[in-house]
């Protein structure tokens, strides 16, 4: 081996091996970022993405990080995640309680993303699902103590829908009323307006992401009632008529009130048929 | 570059976010860390919002009220409150409390377009009192005028009537109660010759049917609204019948839901009537013995300004004269509004109608009606309110358990103070009227005054005119609040002193009738007020006042319930109660500037006095000394203003108005109340209270002591013990949508902000909850014009414009062709729009009906 | 050896100091100016630009898009919308027409925090420096590539790209980014010469690729005059463009630098007292294109 080549070993060698190491040194930052990422794109559960956002995995892949959602919004409340916040940097959230997702109806959020980030195939903005209110706190919210509050109920964007009012007897009170709060999640749309406005120190009504907040009924098991709703009748032969022994003036709703005693008309001396006096004999009275 | 939309969102933000500062979202703390509640000092007390009289404890350590809850044991809550009572400690503590009295300066002397800046109490009332006694000599009696509140304390509407009626010997009093009760009152007086209604809240469990007339109960009376709902759920057949011109949360609980064409109230109430009478449905019995029949005088305008179109076209302008008639006759009028026409006129369904119609006319169901403003503030609200008495009338379904017709009232103490104690224009305590010579008469005997000093409606007593210290005759003396602002604005009045309320932001007209006279040079503004207001602002002295329970006080809500509380902390920096106010500017002014000589002379004793000395320490009300105030559980209070006149203050006044109620020989009985101590005690005393025993429902033998045994029903505030049924027609509304202005405005609150939002716009958790006033408007209305959900509108009317977020969504569901914009907003003062039209008889205000336009802001 | 402690007077002497500053006061007013429109909107209420360097918009209607930050998510499977499509096309061919690292040197906000690292290594005259080759950025740009295909969780590569976190926290709010930005600076102050820029940055290593080809080129056009007193290399951040260009002539190799590497920053003008550099097109280099191996050689990275 002449010193040339010699030289060019050696320089063949220096230069695989530095190629090695650089090789290494990338693989390792890789492998260190992609630990990172794990960690860096589990969104907290108060942090919410804007309307539209696609599902979280998909979201950070298809975010850029631009920040024209957060310029477009009249209500400044999106954000872009700072260094060492909990949510992926550059990535745009807001959290309910301080700045909730006021509901545009044009949506300018979606309009201003570039990339589909933020779903443009969602163009009512009642069709977004950023998340699930739910009433966390039982304990805490007064209208389960028969204050009247309802404050969740009022503000919310999808009234009469998302949360509704379930009327209930106090009765501790005896004489009040209570106005219990439900959301429902086939309405909810997540935009946080409701925990934002709850008036606890601690909100007793918080969004929370949809897989955290969602139970799930058995798989087997139906509702029967909303069933024969859905199909507009028995779901089997209809029942036969039924019929009674019972004295008078008693009826029997089956599907209804079950027994019924009828109230007696005042009593006076006379059959409500004239003909009963009128074919009577005066006579035969004692 | 797009500045427009974000631009203006963003500098709302802002002002958004500087009001929110201060809220923090503390992280929870564990419950073992929570603080004791040792050492709190619990006390009860009336809230200080609405009628519905709940009764809060409220928790005060180190001087600071720390905490609150509703009081377990009080009849009417329950312990319950809505989401304002919730948060009363709140609106004691807003950072921006006025502690010191600001006058409008410039070089250090008053001046009206000066600056404001501190100056102390004797330089406030010195000022104050060379412009009022300057003011009453030049101008007569209606030269200087107060404007007071239902939300003063019994005592202190109670000195504010003798400062003004018996010192400054004026009328010119009139309450905030005008722009809220006055329609109720004068129907009261014309149907029943008495006040304040004959129920009580316990109706609320009784009834089967309930109506409202013209009431968001859900969110106005959230609790009485709960105790309604609760019978609906829990009794069998109970049904609820909403009736508004548009669709708010009551209807949420509604069995028939009835939406009317503004105004065809008048129209569906003579339906109901006629049905009763078509159906031969009515008491006979009950009619016969005690109902008279009459009818009142028609075509009488719109209380606006003499020179107005609308008020020369009328032909009795402002006549309340009703004249008795036969039922037949009364049959044969309300006989004209048939279902087809009260269907047509108010676009109400002939089903919706019949079935309200059917739940009155039946005798077996029991119906209580409810109603507040919305048939309140109507320019025929006196009449409103007697049709739905004729209802109940015809059915003899009153003044008795679950069958009532209900006035309920919007401040808490609009009965017990405004109505009870005579700060109208026209009354005396209790009942009594400066129209009656006679009544005027007690009064001065009562107040140890001689004959003559309370200035007459016509300013005649015995026949003869009244002399005045201007030297000219008192002439008419009656002037109600609208014709204050007028009379500023035409400066026939010159010094003015609001007290307690709001009355820049809630004067209807505000641009072209309120504002130009309170900032003419000419005309001197008192106001009186823990913050600065939108009245503060508009004034030339600020009063600061130590509010609610900073003072001992009372309240009566609209189930004539009394309620005292003590005095629980002590008003911030130099912030005086409004009852140390009236007092202490008596001080400053003597007998002999404004009281003429012969008025003097017929009292020598009273010359060189001051009004205080006269009204105040007159034997009567210094008639209790200095104490200690104690609860039975050995606490003490402090009594500020018992500490600086050396007297028990309220106590004086409040035994001193008893004279007026409550002993043998007072021209008007039915009014009676218990001792001062005794409500100290009770959780609420309903009046009137005779041996101890209150009264629940009024005019029945057996609830009501006043009826005389065997006669089952007697109306006695009437010489001859009968009720009046009046017949009033439909008349069309003062200002109607046209070509141009094509939207009805109706404005009104929400359940999170009482009135104009002085208090609540400053506890930040419900700012937070409803930061702005919104326009609700119709979906397809808001798309007439090119706007959304959440897009800014301008609202204009021939009076003026504001711009606001226009609601497609949210709770009130408007009809097309109608808008709602609640007035708590200073920031967006609907009143600039309102119409100052007014009912000619009880000269309230319709706030509900004007006309306007919207267009994209 | 260059005496740093003189390093530029030649240059002040013979032009004046403005002139010897000129394309470095140009370029931080470029790299000032564009921080400045992005943050007339949120700080003065003028919306100029909005969004930021990853994907903008432009008085409403000008769509700008990184080619490098949109590529990475595409590769995570993202579909963009036209705006963004037509925004890299016109990043692309603004910096296929000035040169790619035009972006390192004229715009990336990092480049005044890795230019004053250099600035004083040289005061302190600190000469450490680690083997990092300038070819790791390829390594890295292939990275920021591959991640999106196999790790879930998108543009991984954002999470700590210091150029765009330090844009963005300029524009949006900087939270914690001092600490990523501190980082490349101390790096490059204490543990490799040009070490971020010149080394490892894959945005830089991409535009590199873009603009290879591109017009717009630093030349050597007055190489005769050079008096070798190295001033250039010391002052160029990516020194081993110049040497073909300025020391080639006798090899008949084109005085243009033609290396991709080059940012086109033009400090090596400003430092030289004889004039030797100017900013010309690409064409020059037509003349000797018929030596292929030439230009392999000049493009071949040291």
């Amino acid at each position: 081996m002449s010193d040339t080549d010699k030289k060019h070993e050696m320089n063949r060698r220096q230069f695989l091996g530095n190629m090695l190491k650089t090789a290494c040194g990338v693989g390792l930052v890789g492998m260190g970022l992609g630990i990172y990422s794990n960690r860096a794109s589990s969104l907290p559960a108060h942090y919410f993405r804007p309307p539209g956002a696609l599902p979280e995995e998909d979201f950070l892949g298809a975010c850029i990080r631009c920040g024209l959602c957060v310029r477009d919004c009249p209500y400044d409340m999106l954000f872009l995640g700072e260094v060492g916040d909990d949510v992926a940097t550059g990535t745009p959230y807001f959290v309910a309680r301080t700045g909730p997702c006021e509901m545009c109806e044009d949506i300018p959020c979606i309009a201003a993303c570039p990339t589909n980030a933020l779903d443009h195939g969602l163009t009512d903005i009642e069709e977004s699902r950023m998340g699930l209110a739910v009433v966390v706190d039982q304990e805490t919210c007064i209208a389960f103590h028969g204050l009247r509050c309802e404050v969740c109920f009022n503000v919310c964007p999808i009234r009469g829908r998302a949360i509704t009012l379930n009327l209930q007897h106090n009765v501790r009170s005896g004489k009040h009323a209570l106005f219990i709060p439900v959301v429902h999640s086939d309405a909810c749309t997540g935009c946080g307006l409701c925990e934002r406005a709850c008036i606890l120190e601690e909100a007793a009504i918080k969004v929370f992401p949809t897989d955290l907040a969602k139970g799930e009924l058995g798989k087997h098991y139906r509702l029967g009632w909303k069933e024969k709703e859905k199909a507009g009748g028995a779901l089997v032969t209809p029942d036969i008529e039924h019929k009674y022994n019972l004295p008078e003036g008693v009826r029997y709703d089956l599907q209804g009130e079950g027994l019924i005693i009828e109230e007696k008309p005042e009593e006076t001396p006379f059959s409500s048929n004239p003909l009963d006096s009128l074919n009577s004999s005066f006579m035969d009275n004692k | 570059m797009k500045l427009t939309r974000r631009d203006f969102i963003k500098s709302n933000a802002v002002a958004a976010a500087a009001s929110v500062a201060g809220v923090t979202l503390p992280a929870i703390k564990s419950a073992t860390a929570a603080d004791g509640d040792d050492g709190i000092r619990w006390d009860k007390a009336a809230c200080r919002y609405c009628g519905t009289g709940c009764s809060v404890l409220m928790g005060v350590k180190d001087g600071k009220v720390v905490a609150s809850q509703g009081d377990p044991d009080a009849p009417v809550n329950k312990g319950l409150n809505c989401i304002k009572g919730y948060f009363l400690p709140k609106i004691l503590y807003g950072q921006d409390r006025v502690t010191q009295p600001m006058l409008r300066k410039t070089n250090g002397k008053y001046d009206k377009n000066g600056k404001f800046e501190a100056v102390s109490w004797d330089e406030a009332f010195k000022t104050m009192a060379e412009k009022w006694i300057a003011a009453r000599k030049a101008k007569g009696a209606k030269g200087v005028g107060m404007f007071g509140s239902g939300q003063w304390t019994v005592w202190e509407g109670y000195a504010a009537a003798k400062l003004m009626k018996a010192g400054f010997r004026s009328n010119s009093l009139d309450p905030n109660a005008r722009h809220c009760m006055a329609s109720a009152v004068g129907a009261f007086m014309r149907a029943f010759r008495i006040d304040e209604p004959m129920g009580c809240y316990d109706d609320l469990e009784h009834a089967d049917d309930f109506v409202l007339w013209g009431a968001n109960m859900a969110e106005m009376h959230p609790i009485l609204w709960s105790r309604l709902t609760d019978t609906r759920l829990t009794k069998k057949g109970c049904k609820v019948h909403v009736l508004s011109t548009y669709e708010h949360r009551c209807y949420e609980l509604s069995d028939n839901s009835i939406i009317f064409e503004p105004q065809s109230d008048l129209a569906i109430a003579n339906f109901i009537a006629n049905y009763i009478i078509q159906t031969k449905a009515y008491n006979k019995d009950f009619i016969g013995k005690h109902v008279n029949f009459n009818k009142t005088t028609t075509d009488i305008g719109y209380g606006l300004r003499p020179s107005h179109p609308l008020q020369k076209a009328a032909k009795n302008p402002n006549k309340g004269k009703f004249n008795k008639i036969a039922f037949e006759e009364y049959a044969k009028l309300v006989s004209e509004y048939t279902v087809e026409k009260a269907s047509k006129m108010s676009g109400v369904p002939k089903k919706n109608l019949i079935q309200l119609a059917k739940a009155y006319a039946d005798p077996k169901r029991k119906v209580s009606s409810f109603w507040t403003m919305g048939m309140n503030q109507h320019t025929r609200g006196v009449w409103m309110n007697g049709l739905v008495y004729n209802i109940h009338l015809l059915m003899g379904k009153i003044s008795e358990p679950g069958n009532s017709p209900f006035s309920l009232t919007g401040q808490p103490s609009a009965c017990g103070t405004a109505r009870e104690v005579g700060t109208f224009t026209h009354r005396l305590p209790a009942d009594l009227v400066v129209k009656k010579d006679a009544h005027c008469k007690f009064a001065e005997k009562v107040w140890k005054l001689p004959a003559g000093t309370i200035p007459r409606h016509n300013g005649m007593s015995d026949k003869a005119a009244q002399s005045d210290i201007s030297g000219k005759p008192m002439g008419k003396t009656l002037i109600h609040a609208v014709a204050m602002h007028r009379a500023l604005k035409d400066r026939k009045m010159n010094c003015f002193w609001v007290m307690c309320n709001n009355n820049m932001q809630a004067a209807a007209n505000m641009n072209e009738e309120s504002l130009p006279g309170w900032r003419d040079p000419a005309n001197f503004i008192t106001v009186t007020d823990p913050y600065p207001t939108v009245s503060a602002q508009a004034a030339d002295l600020v009063l600061p006042t130590s509010m609610w329970i900073e003072k001992e006080g009372a309240y009566g809500n609209a189930e004539r319930r009394t309620q005292f509380w003590r005095q629980q902390v002590q008003g911030p920096g130099e912030s005086r109660s409004d009852l140390w106010q009236l007092m202490e500017f008596a001080k400053y002014v003597k007998v002999e500037d404004v009281w003429p000589e012969d008025l003097i002379a017929k009292q020598p004793e009273y010359a060189g006095k001051t009004l205080y000395d006269v009204l105040y320490a007159n034997g009567q009300v210094d008639k209790f000394p200095k104490q200690t105030v104690t609860d039975d559980r050995g606490n003490e209070y402090g009594n500020d203003e018992m500490d600086y006149f050396g007297y028990y203050v309220q106590k004086g006044l409040f035994e001193e108005y008893r004279l007026f109620n409550s002993v043998p020989g007072i021209p008007k009985k039915g009014h009676e109340m218990a001792e001062f101590e005794v409500y100290h005690k009770a959780r609420g005393l309903r009046w009137p209270v005779i041996d101890g025993k209150e009264t629940l429902w009024r005019f029945r033998e057996g609830y009501d002591p006043h009826v005389e045994k065997g006669s089952e029903v007697q109306f006695y505030g009437a010489k001859d013990k009968k009720a009046n049924i009046i017949f009033g027609p439909y008349e069309p509304a003062a200002e109607m949508p046209d070509k141009e202005y094509n939207l009805w405005l109706c404005t009104g609150r929400v359940l999170e902000h009482w009135h104009s939002g002085s208090m609540t716009r400053r506890v930040p958790e419900l700012y937070r909850a409803v930061p702005d006033a919104v326009v609700f408007m119709s979906k397809k209305d808001a798309k007439k014009r090119k706007l959304r959900n959440g897009s800014m509108a301008k609202i204009v009317s021939r009076r003026g414009e504001i711009v606001c977020r226009v609601d497609t969504k949210g709770r009130n569901k408007v009809p097309n062709g109608l808008v709602f914009v609640p007035w708590f907003d200073a920031g967006r003062l609907v009143n600039k729009l309102t119409l100052d039209a007014t009912d000619p008889l009880s000269k309230e205000t319709d706030y509900k009906k004007c006309a306007v336009k919207i267009s994209k802001a | 050896m260059v005496d740093l402690s003189t390093l530029g007077d030649d240059s002040i002497a013979a032009k004046g100091w403005i002139k010897a500053h000129k394309w470095l006061i140009l370029r931080r007013l470029s790299q000032l100016g564009i921080l400045a429109l992005f943050l007339a909107g949120p700080v003065f209420g003028v919306w100029i630009v909005k969004g930021n360097l990853a994907s903008s918009l432009t008085l409403d209607f000008l769509p700008l898009t990184d080619p490098h930050v949109l590529l990475q998510a595409v590769l995570s499977g993202v579909v963009p919308e036209t705006t963004a499509i037509i925004g890299v096309a016109l990043v692309l061919l603004f910096y296929f027409v000035v040169g790619g690292r035009v972006y390192c040197s004229w715009v990336c906000p990092v480049n005044m925090v890795t230019d004053l690292a250099s600035w004083l290594r040289r005061m302190l005259g600190i000469r450490t420096t680690s083997q990092i080759s300038r070819n790791s950025r390829y390594w890295m740009l292939a990275l920021t590539l591959i991640l999106p295909l196999v790790v879930s969780g998108g543009i991984i590569w954002e999470l700590i790209n210091p150029v765009s976190m330090m844009f963005r926290g300029i524009v949006f709010g900087m939270g914690a980014t001092w600490v990523v930005i501190l980082a490349v600076f101390l790096f490059d102050l204490l543990v490799t010469k040009e070490g971020w820029c010149g080394r490892l940055c894959p945005v830089g290593a991409f535009y590199n690729l873009i603009g290879s080809r591109s017009l717009l080129r630093v030349n050597a056009s007055n190489r005769a005059e050079c008096n070798d007193c190295m001033e250039c290399f010391v002052v160029c951040p990516e020194p081993q463009v110049i040497r073909p260009a300025l020391k080639g002539g006798s090899k008949g190799i084109s005085p243009v630098i033609l290396s991709s590497d080059c940012t086109n920053c033009g400090r090596c003008i400003d430092i030289c007292a004889k004039d030797v550099f100017s900013y010309g097109g690409r064409s020059v280099s037509e003349t000797i294109r018929s030596n292929p191996e030439v230009v392999k050689k000049q493009e071949v990275h040291i």
